[in-house]
């Protein structure tokens, strides 16, 4: 422990931690705008600046360590006037047209100059300039970018990609990419964690609001909308609700009261992916085991991030990636013809939205393999604070809302559907179904939950033997499967620079784009700090475990689909609609050709 | 005649591309191991190929294992680094505030006509890559120019026909 004096007060922190956290832990708020805890330092802004007796000049409290026998002063006449200061300075390179801008009341630069009581923006500058860059799902306004570098961190340090860096130097300084090249010419990955992070209207996803009012507002249309797991414990976030609340019921009338002609549930076909995935595990199993040729461990393929960066970056190990298209995607397909039979409508007049807690999932949708015929089987994305703002466009009191249902028959779902939304949950859901179809017996953990692949750390793994399968499954007895959980693209390459070397001991992976998974997906609200993660985490396990239908394959709805329509999982129907195959993009984009 | 024939034919032939790239390789596997080499590794990579282009700052992402952005992030950071092909000679025109008031300006326009290409770009013949400076360091003598290393003092528009003609 260390002790020093901050505005009079004696104080004792642990040692290693900056003024900035120090005073933070002893109720102190410096303010602060590049800072953004447990991610990024960079002391860019320096707008944390306070007094320490002994130094010649204000020191930036977010870099500077707290010294034993320190004396802090946070708030004098000359930190705050410096900060004024510095703030307008960053005013004067800056459009300053909030009113229209869409960060306008949750932009942490507006709501620094309320805090700081600025009145006045006595500097006008020249502005440096302002690339914008529009890509399928992420936008780019670099005039509004005050150069704090969270985005850089995120990208190179939590994300792995590195698309994102300082170029330049001076005032010609801007945060970009390589030479400047479109983002859409570049191995981003579309994971919008830079979108998370941006404190200010720079980064944020590609608006689809208008496209989807538009096809509300056409009578020819038959409207179909979809909510991932993981919007139902979040967007409560952006409606006013406190971080953790479970909104299903309400979220599922405000679509309707929105206008949308069929309240569907990705949910459905998150079961519908664990009997296709584990299908498919399996038989790639018996084949591997059978001396046959059967690329293994298998990876989930239901997050789109992840999939592109594997593309980039190791485009030789696509064989290892499950076929099966991400749900949302598959609900998409199903609506377009399974649903468009039984209502008598044709595919082209339906327009079918997924709402996401994902950037990656706009791109994904523009993926020629994602059409048919040039007709796309999911027409719009929207992200999860896409969708807050439309039912706040729309004036809907959400808090008042009744609790409804979704629509079947691509509506019910099971608990293991919802633990989609988080990390390890994919995997939890298929053990749950493989599991007691290999053995007829159910998954022998407490709650149905795979504890060791449970919570936020990066690489989490797990395995078990088989024993005493039933008969069709005898190969595998005794057998002990080995799975691991990866969450961020950084975990990713852990567990992918182990299948390049020949050195991955597991059998099925489950990866996912997002830190933490869906729950803190690229396009959920702002922000999502490690707090909110985590209630975001128990409410989805919530969810699951206030279900009486736990496991995929006891909904009744995929028994009647796979009766009615797909036949058999893995059939000749499932490849055609539900399945799917992948571009070996290269890192910088080449596409390589065989 | 085949464009083949039109090649020079002698031995006297430079250094192509792929031994061009072929050093730079040996380079990076020298330095790669090395905290901190990035830079480096650019500056002999720009001594063999003269400039560094998209296409070589991949290679050299690729082989160093950073991002692209990075290594781009350097190369513009530092105005030694060249993206674009540089001319046999570098002339740079001071606009520093003493060189700016004395007539800066005047020697950029007029260079401007004179070599035929705007400020920041390299000549057609590949003879001459033009710049501007901030301070050279002449500011009592001011407007101020260089031409590769060599600093001209008290430039008077007039006579930059006659000094490039020394080249
Ligand atoms: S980024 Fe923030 S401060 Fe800048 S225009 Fe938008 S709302 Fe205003
Ligand atoms: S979307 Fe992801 S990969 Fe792309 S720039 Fe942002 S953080 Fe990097
Ligand atoms: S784009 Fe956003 S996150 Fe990135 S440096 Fe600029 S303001 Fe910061
Ligand atoms: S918050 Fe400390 S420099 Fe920006
Ligand atoms: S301003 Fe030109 S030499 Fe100093």
């Amino acid at each position: 422990m260390i002790n020093l004096t901050i505005n009079g007060k004696s104080v004792s922190v642990s040692e290693g931690l900056t003024i900035l956290e120090a005073a933070k832990q002893n109720n102190i708020y410096i303010p602060n705008l590049c800072y953004l805890e447990g991610v990024h330092k960079f002391g860019s802004c320096r707008l944390c600046v306070v007094e320490v007796e002994g130094a010649r000049t204000l020191q930036a409290s977010c870099m500077v360590p707290a010294r034993e026998g320190m004396v802090v002063r946070t708030n004098t006449e000359k930190t705050r006037k410096a900060r004024k200061t510095l703030y307008e300075l960053i005013l004067s390179d800056h459009p300053k047209d909030c009113l229209s801008c869409e960060r306008n009341q949750s932009c942490e630069l507006q709501e620094m100059g309320n805090t700081l009581g600025v009145t006045d923006a006595r500097y006008e500058g020249e502005k440096s300039k302002g690339r914008i860059d529009i890509s399928p799902s992420i936008s780019r306004d670099m005039s509004k970018c005050i150069l704090c570098r969270r985005c850089i961190t995120v990208c190179n340090q939590i994300q792995n990609v590195g698309v994102l860096n300082a170029q330049n130097r001076g005032f010609e300084t801007v945060v970009g990419t390589a030479m400047d090249l479109p983002i859409n010419t570049v191995n981003c990955a579309y994971c919008g964690q830079c979108t998370i992070v941006c404190p200010v209207g720079a980064l944020k996803e590609t608006d689809a609001i208008q496209d989807v009012w538009n096809a509300i507002n056409d009578k020819d249309k038959r409207v179909v909308v979809q909510v991932a797991p993981a919007i139902r414990v979040a967007i409560g976030e952006d409606l006013g609700y406190e971080p953790g609340n479970i909104v299903t019921g309400k979220l599922a009338t405000a679509l309707r009261e929105l206008g949308f002609d069929d309240v569907f549930d990705t949910n459905f076909t998150a079961d519908l992916t664990i009997i296709e995935e584990g299908t498919e595990f399996l038989t790639r199993v018996k084949e591997a085991l059978t001396g046959g040729q059967a690329t293994l461990p298998m990876i989930t393929s239901c997050s789109p991030g992840w999939i592109k960066y594997v593309e980039h970056s190791f485009p030789d190990k696509l064989d290892h990636l499950s076929t099966c298209k991400s749900p949302h995607a598959m609900l998409g397909a199903l609506a377009k013809s399974y649903y468009a039979e039984k209502v008598n409508v044709e595919p082209k007049d339906m327009y079918v939205v997924s709402v996401m807690p994902c950037t990656a999932k706009k791109f994904e949708v523009s993926r020629p393999e994602m059409q048919n015929d040039g007709v796309p089987k999911v027409d719009a994305v929207l992200t999860t604070r896409e969708l807050a703002k439309m039912i706040k466009e729309a004036g809907i009191d959400f808090r008042n809302l009744d609790d409804a249902p979704f629509d079947n028959p691509l509506g019910l779902s099971s608990g293991a559907a919802d633990i989609f939304g988080v990390t390890g949950g994919v995997m939890e859901a298929a053990l749950r179904t493989v599991y007691e179809l290999v053995t007829g017996r159910q998954l022998p953990f407490d709650k149905l939950h795979v504890t060791p692949i449970v919570g936020l750390q990066q690489v989490k793994e797990a395995e078990f033997t088989i024993e005493d399968p039933i008969e069709a499954y005898k190969f595998l007895d005794g057998v002990t499967v080995k799975v691991a959980v990866t969450s961020g693209l950084s975990g990713a390459k852990i567990l992918l620079d182990q299948i390049v070397k020949g050195e991955s001991p597991y059998h099925f992976i489950e990866v996912m784009g997002c830190p933490g998974g869906c729950i803190s997906g690229g396009g959920q609200p702002r922000p999502t700090t490690p707090e909110i993660r985590q209630k975001r985490l128990e409410a989805i396990y919530r969810e699951d475990e206030g279900k009486t239908l736990r496991k995929s394959h006891e909904n009744e709805y995929i028994t009647k689909l796979y009766k009615e329509f797909l036949i058999e999982p893995n059939g000749h129907k499932s490849h055609e609609l539900l399945h799917t195959h992948y571009t070996k993009r290269g890192k910088f984009n080449e596409y390589i050709t065989e | 005649m085949s464009s083949e024939a039109l090649k020079c034919q002698c031995c006297c032939e430079e250094e192509n591309d792929q031994q061009k790239y072929d050093r730079i390789a040996e380079i990076i596997d020298k330095y790669k191991k090395r905290e901190g080499s990035l830079i480096q590794v650019l500056h002999l990579s720009q001594n063999i190929y003269g400039y560094l282009p998209l296409e070589l700052q991949k290679f050299i992402a690729d082989r160093m294992d950073k991002p692209l952005s990075e290594v781009s992030g350097v190369i513009t950071f530092y105005s030694f680094f060249a993206t674009q092909p540089r001319g046999k000679h570098t002339i740079r025109v001071c606009m520093g505030t003493a060189c700016y008031v004395r007539g800066g300006k005047k020697l950029v326009d007029r260079l401007e006509d004179i070599l035929g290409v705007p400020v920041g770009s390299t000549t057609e013949d590949k003879k001459y890559t033009f710049e501007v400076a901030r301070c050279i360091g002449a500011c009592g003598l001011a407007p101020a120019m260089m031409i590769d290393d060599v600093v001209f003092k008290q430039v008077n528009p007039d006579k930059l026909e006659s000094i490039l003609a020394k080249y």
